[in-house]
């Protein structure tokens, strides 16, 4: 049985590689988690995400929920605001879509085009 | 929605929203009287007599990116589809309590699902919210606070992604030594 205590080793791990998430100055990886969001599978895009980042170790990304985007038949949506403010708004998100972007967008820099609004609505 | 967690994420997102710092959700199961009540307290802004009303009607929000507000009412409709039914109380300033009941036995109450994950996932970008998640069945209890886990954490975030690992997992344990047998009649 897991317990309280175990936290302690945590956080000694944890404040040695401190600020994995916490750069501002970074991307910054907002997952729309209104009704709709969640539906349609906002949790899983999200938690792959974390995983993806956590697992290449990436320093210069956040990730944070908003509401609803206005665009529900999109959804989940997924916005990627790089260091300079752009925003790239990506739509009907996977969790093999999050891998994409987190390896192409966030540590290449190259916007996944196929999978943003402005690609969808084309269609 | 396809589980009873993701009703719950939906919720704590309505709590959040309305300004909620303190969330009190508690999943109390009960074999003898066939109910799983699932409850959401918050002290956020809470709602006056007369959206209290209108509250689980979808086409009433406060919202302004949408014209429907369905979280509430999918909830109600969900517990009222398995025999149960959903009760809000709710006062201007004060906060609001949902409480929605299922009937475990009923063949149209959804799973559980994840709650451990509902939980991480709420935390991962509101880190100052003090949030208790009670489960209760029978004579065991299980509870999980923020606020003691960031006491041991002593300034390490709450959401850091190995300690969000842990919580999940941490919760995981909870709802298997809670509900035991039981856990499988919820969560198919």
């Amino acid at each position: 049985m897991k317990s309280i205590t175990e936290l302690e080793e945590l956080r000694k791990k944890a404040l040695e590689k401190m600020g994995v998430r916490a750069n501002t100055d970074g991307y910054r990886i907002v997952v729309g988690m209104a009704t709709c969001g969640i539906a349609a599978g906002a949790r899983p895009v999200m938690n792959s995400f974390m995983e993806e980042l956590q697992k290449r170790e990436i320093k210069n990304a956040s990730v944070t929920m908003t509401g609803c985007v206005g665009v529900c038949r999109l959804e989940p949506i997924v916005e990627v605001i790089d260091p300079s403010g752009n925003k790239t708004t990506y739509v009907k998100m996977t969790s093999e879509k999050a891998v994409r972007i987190v390896a192409e967008h966030i540590v290449n820099g190259r916007v996944c085009l196929d999978y943003t609004i402005g690609y969808e609505d084309k269609k | 929605m396809r589980d009873i967690s993701l009703h719950l994420l939906d919720i704590i997102q309505n709590s959040i929203a309305a300004s909620g710092t303190s969330i009190a959700i508690a999943i109390t199961s009960c074999l003898k009287s066939q109910e799983l009540k699932i409850s959401i307290s918050d002290n956020g802004i809470g709602m006056d007599e007369e959206m209290l009303k209108r509250v689980t009607d979808p086409f009433i929000t406060t919202r302004d990116t949408r014209k429907v507000g369905l979280g509430i009412s999918l909830f109600k409709a969900s517990a009222e589809q398995s025999g149960g039914y959903l009760e809000i109380s709710s006062k201007k300033g004060l906060g609001t309590t949902l409480e929605a009941v299922f009937m475990i036995d009923n063949i149209d109450r959804p799973p559980l699902g994840d709650v451990a994950d509902t939980v991480a996932s709420v935390l991962v970008s509101n880190e100052t919210l003090h949030l208790t998640l009670v489960l209760s069945h029978n004579d065991e209890k299980f509870v999980f606070d923020t606020e003691e886990v960031k006491k041991m954490l002593n300034g390490v975030p709450i959401n850091e992604y190995e300690v969000l690992n842990w919580i999940k997992g941490y919760i995981n344990e909870g709802i298997n030594v809670t509900f035991g047998g039981v856990l499988n009649e919820i969560n198919n």
